[in-house]
């Protein structure tokens, strides 16, 4: 959708929303639109990513399609969205990558994964895809840590700063000028964001096979915590071998693979379940583009959760080397396209909802 | 409650126990309750299932009374107070045993609505002043239409969509039969007992042309196209009594821009206090500022429909735009009054004398108060503006042309305490039931208050659902 239409038709759909108002329970964006009633480009950005998508407003509006006034608010808000990622993807020529977001990912990892396959093969020889390793050490062995730590740190570095300045310019649109950040903003949306609050539907809950469920709301629940675990076993693992000097890999009832472990588990069922969620439910309320971003990006996660726990039952066979090299491959992937996909609509919606708390925190003074 | 034996056994089981005309917010209550109540039950809908649920797809909020504050109100609301408000709209005209029956259960609205899954939330945007005696719930009333159809499916109710119901099999004060169309087929369900639930008739102009003559082809109509009271004129021919005023109507302001049906609440036009209301000559017709809008909204669209061409135009200035809820269409705009009369396509000269006369005859100076009734009227002008009158002198002026717009009919049929429709030899049908807008008219039979018709249609729906069960498994 062109940015002017975009900007036209949001503006058109809330002109009919502000007059309505019944949706005010299902989460922030109503009360928010009505105060932005002449929708300019810095409200589509802000009102698309305060939308969480949980598509209570489609089922319950009698305005929907096939009524001439056709509203359908969960599209037009993810439409928006997808434009906020493409507009505040840093640099702006990898953003495009947008359009094409499966293909990207594909190559991402099949080129993230041929890439460490050749380290192994040239720093551990062709051998090491067919010989079992165990013992501290192990993985090290295969891939020397500085072939492995230093490449992650440089993609993660690389992505945390396209993302901090999209941030910045996103922060600065939706503001228009204003300030919204101060600590007791900040403080309700890190609450409402650590909730999930608006995956509720007001109690409603969110889009489901039939009508609504709180299925949504659970299984991101799963990813989000899953992937923190996964970051914290990754974490605590550097600080095993940096101050105990304890080398990878480490027992089953470590730290690190207890983390890894529960992670990884969380997040493979938690994506898978999100999947099923989105694969029974109705497609109208959303936008194709929406749509592979979302797959994407899920599948990116699915890839990785189960390259890892592959990883941890086969450590100790022959297979090693390879899925070593799929899974940093499939990490390698993720890492790379964040900036340019679904990774990072967190990074917008807590921006949002830091300014959604400031206005309303305004409005009740 | 009394029970009375049938007084005939059919010789073999009906197709269903029960079967429900219509499918609004009374039609599902009634489902449920009878399908809870373990009798077999089939609705019908006369609209295809994405436009299922009547008028009850544009509500928002139900009244009842309470005694305590509740998760879907605040503060208390006597039963003498809810019947004295509902005796003060109507001007006395009520059945009094209906209301006060339907005031009485309106106490177990929200806790039975709960249990069928309804969700309730803060009073919208703009609804304050009903915060005490009105329960919103969550997502309006289509999310409510979805939730009750959830339930009656999940506990077993079967629907069909498109049946229309048009003719009842009567013999004796006892229903055998409901006939209804389906596409292009006729097809007939016999019954255990029936209640008709499927609204009024204020989709059908060519029968508010009997009442309105030629100005019905110019209503707005602001619900569902598909209220078009074949099924009250089905129990009519049955033998029912009819009961309330044929040419009431509930019927407010609204866009003439707005689609001809089902615009809903959002082509409401509320700016009319805060300025002036001409007709298509240009002339004022009526008092802007009689009394707070919330009261006086609901005369406007009659007032309107007497107007030549059943059209007239609100207009206000730069002074006031912004201070009242929007409607779906932005208001016309223009640097002029006359600029903005071209574009409203009403006569500039007339509006422009009308408008300096109107500015003559207010009190320069003194700042109105929107939110209350202030006192600043007109002085010697007709009619007058009894408050909030000021000037319309600073541009951009604005305008929204205006139609009357539809809401419902009060036109029904009469019932008993035991939603039994009533003959017009004043015995009642043994089997044959009513409840929701086809015979709100014995309650509400003039006027509008906010959220009782679906109290109404609720409180009936579950006595007709019940007393239905009952009768049908006494075959």
């Amino acid at each position: 959708m062109l940015e002017l239409d975009l900007t036209a038709e949001l503006d058109r759909q809330m002109s009919v929303c502000n007059a309505c108002r019944y949706c005010e329970g299902f989460c922030a964006v109503f009360g928010a639109a009505q105060l932005h009633t002449a929708i300019g480009t810095g409200d589509v950005a802000y009102l698309a990513n305060l939308c969480h998508d949980c598509r209570m407003c489609f089922d319950a509006c009698m305005f929907a399609p096939p009524h001439e006034f056709a509203i359908n608010v969960p599209a037009v808000m993810a439409a928006g969205r997808v434009e906020t990622y493409e507009r505040y993807g840093r640099p702006s020529l990898p953003a495009r990558m947008i359009r094409n977001p499966r293909g990207v990912a594909i190559a991402a990892v099949l080129g993230g994964t041929a890439i460490v396959a050749l380290a192994i093969a040239a720093s551990a020889g062709a051998a090491a895809f067919w010989t079992p390793q165990s013992g501290p050490g192990a993985f090290y062995r295969v891939l020397p840590y500085a072939a492995m730590i230093v490449p992650a740190l440089g993609l993660a570095a690389y992505g945390a700063v396209c993302v901090a300045l999209g941030a910045r310019d996103y922060a600065r649109d939706i503001g228009a000028g204003s300030r919204f950040v101060s600590l007791s903003s900040l403080r309700t949306a890190l609450r409402e964001a650590l909730a999930l609050t608006y995956l509720k539907g007001g109690g409603a809950g969110c889009y489901d096979a039939h009508r609504s469920s709180g299925s949504r709301r659970a299984f991101h629940g799963l990813v989000f915590w899953g992937f923190l675990a996964d970051l914290a076993a990754t974490v605590s693992a550097a600080l095993e071998q940096e101050f105990l000097h304890l080398l990878p890999p480490y027992p089953l009832w470590s730290v690190p693979v207890v983390l890894g472990t529960g992670g990884g588990i969380a997040l493979a069922v938690g994506v898978a379940g999100l999947v099923a969620v989105k694969r029974r439910s109705d497609n109208r309320p959303t936008e194709p583009h929406m749509i592979a971003l979302d797959y994407t990006f899920l599948g990116l996660l699915e890839t990785v959760a189960l390259t890892g726990l592959a990883l941890l039952a086969f450590r100790s066979t022959a297979a090693m080397g390879a899925l070593l090299a799929v899974h940093l491959g499939a990490v390698a992937g993720l890492f790379i396209t964040a900036p340019y996909g679904k990774f990072v609509h967190f990074v917008y919606r807590f921006i949002a909802l830091v300014k959604n708390a400031h206005e309303q925190g305004h409005i009740a003074a | 409650m009394q029970l009375t034996a049938p007084s005939r056994a059919p010789l073999e089981r009906p197709d269903a126990d029960v079967v429900i005309c219509g499918g609004g917010n009374a039609a599902l209550c009634a489902a449920i309750e009878a399908r809870r109540d373990g009798a077999s039950v089939v609705l019908l809908e006369g609209a295809p299932e994405h436009m299922r649920g009547g008028n009850t797809r544009h509500t928002r909020d139900i009244r009842f009374a309470h005694d305590l504050p509740n998760l879907a109100a605040t503060g208390t609301y006597a039963e003498d107070e809810l019947y004295a408000d509902l005796l003060r709209v109507t001007g006395g005209k009520t059945n009094e045993a209906l209301a006060r029956l339907t005031i009485r259960e309106s106490t177990t609205v929200v806790a039975w609505m709960s249990a069928q899954g309804v969700r309730w939330q803060k009073p919208l945007t703009g609804t304050l002043h009903l915060s005490r005696t009105n329960g919103f719930f969550l997502g309006g009333g289509k999310h409510l239409v979805n939730t009750y159809y959830d339930t009656a499916v999940r506990l077993g109710v079967r629907v069909r969509y498109g049946a229309t119901v048009h003719r009842l099999e009567t013999r004796d004060h006892r229903v055998d039969a409901v006939v209804y169309r389906c596409g292009d087929r006729e097809e007939r369900l016999s019954c255990g007992a029936a209640v008709v639930a499927a609204g009024g008739f204020e989709a059908d102009l060519a029968w508010l042309a009997e009442y309105w003559g030629d100005a019905a082809s110019r209503f707005t109509i602001r619900g569902t196209p598909y209220n078009t009271g074949v099924a009250l004129k089905a129990l009519y021919a049955a033998g029912a009594k009819r009961v309330g005023d044929p040419r009431g109507l509930h019927c407010v302001a609204v866009d003439a821009r707005a689609p001809r049906f089902d615009g809903g609440i959002v082509t409401r036009i509320d700016a009319i206090p805060f300025g002036i209301a001409v007709n298509a000559v240009g002339q004022r017709f009526y008092d802007e500022g009689e009394d707070l809008w919330p009261k006086r909204y609901a005369i406007w669209g009659k007032l309107i429909a007497e107007q030549r061409g059943q059209s007239a135009f609100a207009i206000f200035d730069a002074k006031v735009a912004g201070r009242f809820i929007p409607s779906a269409f932005r208001p016309e705009q223009a640097e002029t009054l006359a600029g903005l009369c071209e574009k409203l396509g009403v006569d500039g000269a007339a509006v422009a004398g009308t408008v300096a006369a109107y500015n003559a005859a207010t009190a320069p100076g003194r700042p109105v108060r929107l939110g209350e009734l202030d006192g600043c009227g007109t002085s010697g002008l007709v009619p007058p503006k009894s408050h909030w009158a000021q000037p319309i002198d600073t541009p951009p002026f604005f305008g929204y042309p205006l139609r009357p717009g539809v809401t419902f009919t009060y036109l029904g049929a009469e019932v008993n305490a035991r939603a039994q429709v009533v003959a017009g030899d004043g015995g009642a049908f043994e089997n044959l039931f009513a409840a929701g807008e086809c015979m709100a008219g014995n309650i509400l039979s003039r006027g509008y208050l906010a959220g009782f018709g679906l109290t109404i249609g609720t409180v009936f729906g579950r006595i007709a659902g019940v007393e239905a069960a009952i009768c049908s498994s006494l075959i």
